[in-house]
């Protein structure tokens, strides 16, 4: 009887308005977090190394090096009066006298400080001839009299250039658009508008476009080349296609470099493919074309190099799909090409995408291949990148260039993700 | 499609297997030398053990495994060499292939399109054949989105969508529980006889092919070992294969002592001597082996008709509600079943208990020995 009272009673009682409790009273959603709590600190204890590393030599790095674009503070720090008095400056007309007073005196100090080259080296990277007029009106800093701006014009003209004025303002400021500018062959004017680069100094933009174009027909060529392999691979028996896996992974693992040299060893002038085409009287022996140190290497090598990043993510998704579909497809009346086409292809869209999409990306990267196989006409941004990091020193325009770059992967990235989706993507 | 009018004469069989050898290795024959004559409308289901060449011999009528010796006609005509899509034969596969990537409408309006009909046909088949297999909304569903037996419904219109006047089944239920799997076995069965269609299906679940066809080759080895129809495969077993391959069956080693008047004398290990019916017995074999059903085994027998008598001792007894299955040592084997039905009258089985069992002749089957 008592049973069925209190059946009764909870029977009756009123849904619960609220949270839903626990047994012991605590927020049912609460007491999950409770519970879990534990297991998610063991997880993130496991991945906390990692993290760590990743945060201080990968994450930091790229962070700092962005930062450079956007500006220095060399000059600001080392010209604070000349900084101060550029910021009033309408840039419509060349500084007034105390903004040159308020030079002079920065150099003097800048002088006793041994920092004029290194002023000089800042402002010559947007404005050339810098360095040595910084240098040299630095070492006569101290013996320059009012009125100071007269007196510089006349021991240079240089100083009567508003453009360069216009970049000392530009360079002093602490986050500055000009690396970013340069680094699509814009420059600021003599009245601080943006305008092109002489036209015999534009380069960004036509490397920047040479890399996508290249990189585009790299990601075709390897589509093309590697979906029959692909679909080979997975439908041939398992001893057979394991051995031809061999073939396809072997290279992958072989070092980059060898793997660029062997294609040097083959494409140079009398290199194995143009001797052979020679005498098979394919090619005229005294008008060899020239196959390497160019465009056309690149763009062999590439395709042979990243072919593997297009194979792998194919065959996982080919290996997935069984015969049945084709058979059914050949059942219901479709030729062979048919089902082919509308029921074998579109099952391996996501295979495509995954592969085009990592060897697009590795490709508009590429740097040592370009840069030994490229000659002139194969050099890449990245190439771009590395001679302004380690030869001409110009680190901003350098993390410029490579910010341009993660833009614009990013935002391929973002389209690719509308169109296919990032998670019908099957990498290997 | 209409089932009314069969012109073709009774010796054009709509399919017919002649001499049909299969090898995969050149080694071995997976189909030996198979003959099989299919009528049209009918619905025939080869049953066998995996690795019997049931599913080759399917695989090579429709067009997808090449035979190595012998012609497959259709309608008269040797399509060894016709490619699978020209054949028009429709077919449901073990995991159905229902393409993934397409909605059910799409699929269904994949062999209508491919055959170059037009939008507005196209369209009131497909919502035909939808309706036929009750999934009319489901149309704009992609096949992930349906359930086991959605599918499976799905595949079966696919199949017949294009009107094909003959449906290949490779084990279409076989995912399926076994409650969806009694009702889609009812379905198919019913939906194909209305449309007078040809079904060759294949299965290895013996109940399925029972319930399902009008006739049965059961297959075994690459050969077919036996083609009757479920009545007589089961009452009439024509070898020991296809006696313990359909139902459940008491084996009886023996020795034939005498054998006159279509009726041969037995004597099993135990020295007791029975009477069967000799069927597949070599000439001047010694040895045999009977075949009782469970359910045609008395306990107890009052008639006179039960001529065939032997004592056992029950080994145990399962209950199963509507009648008790006993294990028994009779006649020589220590597994002979006896299925007792439960009702008023009859002796309740005992662990342990001596009981007189009997039989009547013509259930008893003479066999090949195994």
């Amino acid at each position: 009887m008592t049973m069925v009272a209190e059946f009764a009673a909870t029977a009756k009682a009123p849904a619960p308005t609220g949270p839903i409790l626990a047994a012991d009273g605590v927020p049912l959603d609460k007491k999950l977090a409770q519970v879990t709590r534990r297991a998610r600190i063991n997880a993130f204890l496991l991945v906390a190394p990692l993290l760590a590393f990743l945060l201080v030599f990968f994450v930091a790095p790229i962070f700092l090096m962005l930062r450079l674009s956007t500006g220095d503070t060399v000059v600001s720090t080392e010209l604070p009066r000349t900084a101060a008095a550029l910021r009033s400056w309408d840039q419509k007309a060349l500084p007034d006298e105390p903004v040159y007073a308020a030079l002079v005196a920065d150099l003097k100090d800048a002088r006793e400080r041994q920092a004029t080259g290194k002023i000089g080296a800042q402002i010559n990277y947007v404005y050339s001839g810098a360095r040595s007029l910084f240098v040299s009106a630095g070492r006569s800093a101290g013996s320059i009299d009012a009125p100071y701006k007269q007196a510089l014009i006349d021991k240079d003209p240089l100083w009567g250039d508003p453009t360069l004025w216009v970049m000392i303002k530009t360079t002093s400021q602490t986050t500055s658009p000009i690396n970013y500018l340069n680094a699509v062959d814009r420059t600021l004017g003599p009245t601080g508008a943006v305008a092109q680069v002489p036209e015999d100094q534009r380069i960004h933009v036509t490397i920047f476009i040479r890399t996508l174009w290249l990189s585009f027909i790299v990601t075709l060529l390897c589509m093309a080349f590697g979906y029959p392999v692909a679909y080979l691979l997975s439908h041939l028996p398992l001893r057979t296609s394991n051995l031809l896996m061999i073939c396809v992974l072997l290279p992958f693992w072989t070092a980059l470099l060898v793997r660029i040299t062997a294609w040097i060893a083959l494409l140079q002038n009398d290199g194995v493919v143009l001797s052979t085409a020679v005498a098979l009287g394919i090619v005229d022996p005294a008008n060899r074309p020239q196959l390497v140190y160019n465009l056309i290497g690149t763009l062999v090598a590439m395709v042979h190099v990243l072919m593997p990043s297009m194979i792998l993510p194919l065959y996982s998704v080919m290996k997935t799909i069984p015969p049945t579909y084709v058979r059914a497809a050949r059942s219901l009346g479709a030729t062979s090409f048919t089902a082919f086409w509308r029921v074998y292809f579109p099952q391996t869209l996501p295979g495509i995408a995954a592969g085009g999409l990592l060897v697009f990306i590795l490709s508009v990267g590429y740097y040592i291949t370009p840069a030994l196989l490229g000659g002139q006409s194969g050099v890449l941004i990245s190439n771009f990148i590395e001679l302004h990091v380690s030869k001409t020193l110009n680190w901003g325009l350098a993390a410029a260039l490579a910010g341009l770059l993660l833009v614009a992967i990013l935002i391929l990235y973002w389209l690719f993700n509308k169109i296919v989706g990032i998670d019908r993507l099957k990498m290997g | 499609m209409a089932s009314s009018s069969v012109t073709n004469a009774p010796s054009q069989a709509h399919v017919q297997f002649k001499d049909v050898q299969k090898s995969y290795d050149g080694k071995s024959l997976v189909v030996k030398n198979l003959n099989l004559d299919i009528q049209k409308g009918e619905f025939v289901t080869m049953l066998g053990p995996s690795g019997s060449g049931k599913t080759t011999t399917l695989m090579m009528l429709a067009g997808f495994e090449t035979a190595t010796h012998g012609e497959i006609f259709l309608k008269g005509t040797p399509i060894n060499n016709t490619p699978p899509n020209k054949r028009g034969i429709g077919m449901v596969f073990q995991n159905y292939a229902l393409f993934p990537h397409m909605t059910v409408n799409e699929n269904l309006a994949f062999p209508l399109q491919v055959r170059g009909m037009d939008k507005a046909t196209i369209e009131a088949k497909v919502v035909r054949a939808l309706g036929m297999v009750s999934l009319s909304q489901f149309g704009a569903r992609k096949p992930a989105q349906l359930s086991g037996g959605q599918q499976q419904r799905v595949a079966v219109a696919r199949a017949l969508v294009f009107e094909p006047d003959i449906v290949l089944m490779d084990e279409p239920l076989g995912a399926l529980d076994k409650q969806l799997r009694e009702q889609m076995q009812y379905e198919i069965k019913t939906l194909t006889k209305s449309l007078g269609v040809t079904v060759v299906y294949v299965t290895h679940d013996q109940a399925e092919a029972l319930t399902m066809s009008d006739r049965i080759a059961v297959f075994n080895d690459g050969i077919i070992q036996q083609l009757s129809t479920p009545a007589e495969l089961y009452e009439a077993p024509v070898n020991s294969f296809v006696a313990q391959f359909i139902g459940e069956n008491n084996r009886l080693p023996g020795k034939v002592t005498k054998a006159s008047n279509g009726v041969c004398h037995v004597a099993l290990s135990d020295g007791s001597n029975v009477q069967a019916l000799p069927i597949n017995l070599a000439a001047g074999a010694a040895m045999t082996t009977l075949s009782i059903r469970p359910e045609r085994v008395e306990v107890d027998p009052t008639s006179p008709e039960i001529s065939n008598r032997v004592t056992g001792v029950v080994n145990d007894i399962i209950y199963l509600g509507d009648h008790l299955r006993a294990r028994l040592t009779a006649g020589g084997s220590d597994n002979f079943v006896v299925k007792a039905p439960n009702r008023d009258g009859q002796r309740r089985l005992e662990k342990g208990q001596s009981v007189t069992l009997g039989w009547r002749t013509k259930d008893c089957r003479a066999l090949d020995p195994l």
